[in-house]
């Protein structure tokens, strides 16, 4: 597994590598985080009660409202935030969001991206290239 | 994407620093989204509650509105979605001084910067609604799929600064919604029972857009029996918005862009089809209501009533006593009728509260709970019932009927 590479059809923010988060389950700040205490606070959510400060979150796909738009922003101003979003599907909000807050993100593969990142492994995300990718350094940490 | 003359002016700069990074912070929206140029829109509704923007966000706008005024001129006119208070009741719901203070500071960044603060999430009810075709930049996901789905104008799901942009700029990137190539069925449902209740549009809602799954998603509704009021259509669309991220949906034979079938779907399409009948939506309501007797408090809100509904809440509480917070929330246009035809006197009288110009998961709903000891909560509401697993609170989705029996029953819930 370490080494494999993943391409995404979009991405935006600078490179960045961390332990992954994934989980087969949509993405909203306002309806799944407790963002004081920066957990998953969504009692059915996949990863609930799970930190995800400094973590690539590796999910399916964006749900919910509007307000991730400001809450990224907001996330990052306090340094209690993922270190970048890998999502299946994205919305315009986590698009919005992550361009306001400078935020790393990719989008769009050909599979199932939470299927195919391990849980706890050690990740790089990298979109600033022409093909946005995500890459597995190391299988688990 | 391709800029025309206006637009690279912006970007150089030549319009000022407001539009400098509105037309900038777009572009980089548009290209992750594969918009080609930019659509003029003639409406901006932004959403910019102070749980959303924090310290930082309330920071970022006031350095905005601290802009000489030529350099921040806003070209379409701009609205508001709900605030994070009542300011006239933040004492009786426990909210802090430091929650007040940032609403006043981002009221008078917004305030100074000619936004006007509408603060509704229903003004497709009562300020203006968009008209068909018309090319809009709504925010409030309740807002975007009813403007989208029952007036047939277009728009996107426009976050806080990306609605600032657009009322900046006076245009949008042309992606999703914006083309008609978007707005085409993606999925089938066969609906087996029309609700009748505003929790059962809710709980529909819920159920398609579970189904539908992510924002690209439009779902066309076959079966609905009659044509839905506004307030029906304002909670299906809020909860299908809520549950899936969904942003357009159609009624065959009742919605503007699906008069017949194949205006929304072409004749030898095979989309995934699915039905959903009365059982589907008993069974939603039901897990929603899992061992949970009794309640805390009842809430009325997300979206904000219309003054029909808060005529059925003051009828359904005369001659009647709420026995523990029976929160209803109202936009602030609606408030003055309600005021002046003697419905927020009658739902007072009850032991009621009329709240104006915020919605409840909006105005620090985390905080609130901890507050004043609440956990358990009932509503008419499919909507606020999927945010506020996430605030901690164990929600219940009921009738209007039936949540305000519990308010009047110490909050027991009827079997």
């Amino acid at each position: 597994m370490s080494g494999s590479i993943f391409i995404a059809a979009a991405g935006m923010g600078g490179r960045v590598e961390g332990e992954a988060l994934a989980a087969r389950d949509g993405f909203s700040a306002r309806y799944d985080l407790d963002r004081s205490r920066g957990v998953f606070s969504r009692a059915d959510h996949k990863l609930v009660g799970e930190s995800y400060v400094g973590r690539v979150l590796v999910l399916d796909a964006a749900k919910g409202g509007v307000a991730t738009a400001w809450m990224l922003h907001e996330m990052k101003a306090r340094a209690v935030v993922p270190a970048a979003l890998v999502l299946n599907t994205v919305n315009p909000i986590m698009v919005q969001g992550a361009a306001l807050a400078g935020f790393t993100m990719i989008s769009g593969f050909n599979l199932d991206i939470t299927q195919a990142i391990p849980n706890g492994a050690w990740v790089e995300v990298d979109p600033t290239g022409e093909r946005p990718f995500i890459r597995v350094v190391r299988s688990k940490i | 994407m391709k800029l025309a003359g206006e637009e690279e002016a912006m970007r150089a700069g030549e319009c000022g620093p407001a539009a400098q990074w509105a037309i900038e912070h777009q572009i980089a929206v548009g290209r992750y989204l594969g918009a080609d140029d930019f659509v003029s829109v003639t409406q901006a509704h932004i959403m910019a509650d102070t749980e959303s923007l924090g310290a930082a966000g309330v920071q970022w706008l006031e350095r905005m509105a601290a802009l000489p005024p030529d350099q921040r001129r806003l070209r379409i006119p701009a609205i508001t979605d709900p605030r994070g208070t009542d300011f006239a009741a933040a004492h009786r719901l426990k909210q802090q001084p430091w929650m007040l203070d940032l609403e006043r500071r981002a009221i008078a960044a917004f305030e100074a910067l000619g936004v006007l603060m509408t603060n509704t999430c229903i003004n497709y009810q009562t300020i203006m609604p968009p008209v068909f075709g018309e090319h809009v930049a709504y925010g409030d996901t309740g807002v975007v799929i009813y403007s989208n789905s029952v007036c047939g104008a277009r728009s996107n799901f426009e976050g806080g600064p990306s609605a600032l942009s657009a009322a900046v700029t006076g245009r949008t990137p042309r992606y999703g919604y914006h083309l008609d190539e978007r707005r085409a069925a993606t999925l089938v449902v066969d609906v087996g029972f029309t609700p009748r209740a505003l929790d059962e549009w809710g709980a529909l809602g819920a159920i398609v857009g579970r189904l539908a799954g992510d924002y690209w998603q439009v779902p066309a509704l076959f079966g609905i029996d009659r044509v839905p009021g506004s307030d029906e259509m304002k909670h299906f669309g809020a909860a299908l918005a809520s549950y899936g991220s969904v942003a357009l949906f159609h009624m065959v034979g009742i919605t503007p862009e699906a008069r017949r079938e194949a205006d929304i779907m072409a004749a030898n399409a095979t989309l995934p089809r699915h039905e959903v009948g009365e059982a589907d939506i008993r069974a939603f309501a039901e897990s929603h209501r899992r061992d949970i007797d009794r309640v805390d408090l009842v809430v009325f809100s997300a979206p904000q009533l219309s003054l029909v509904e808060m005529q059925q809440v003051a009828g359904l509480l005369d001659g009647r006593r709420a026995t523990v917070p029976l929160l209803v929330v109202t936009s602030p246009q609606v408030k003055p009728d309600a005021d002046r035809m003697g419905l927020t006197a009658r739902i007072e009288a009850a032991g009621g509260s009329v709240l104006s110009g915020m919605c409840f998961y909006q105005s620090y709903a985390r905080e609130m709970a901890e507050a004043n000891g609440w956990q358990r909560l009932a509503t008419n509401s499919a909507k606020l019932v999927n945010i506020l697993g996430g605030y901690g609170y164990r929600p219940a989705l009921l009738s209007m009927e039936a949540c305000v029996d519990a308010a009047c029953r110490d909050g027991r819930i009827a079997s």
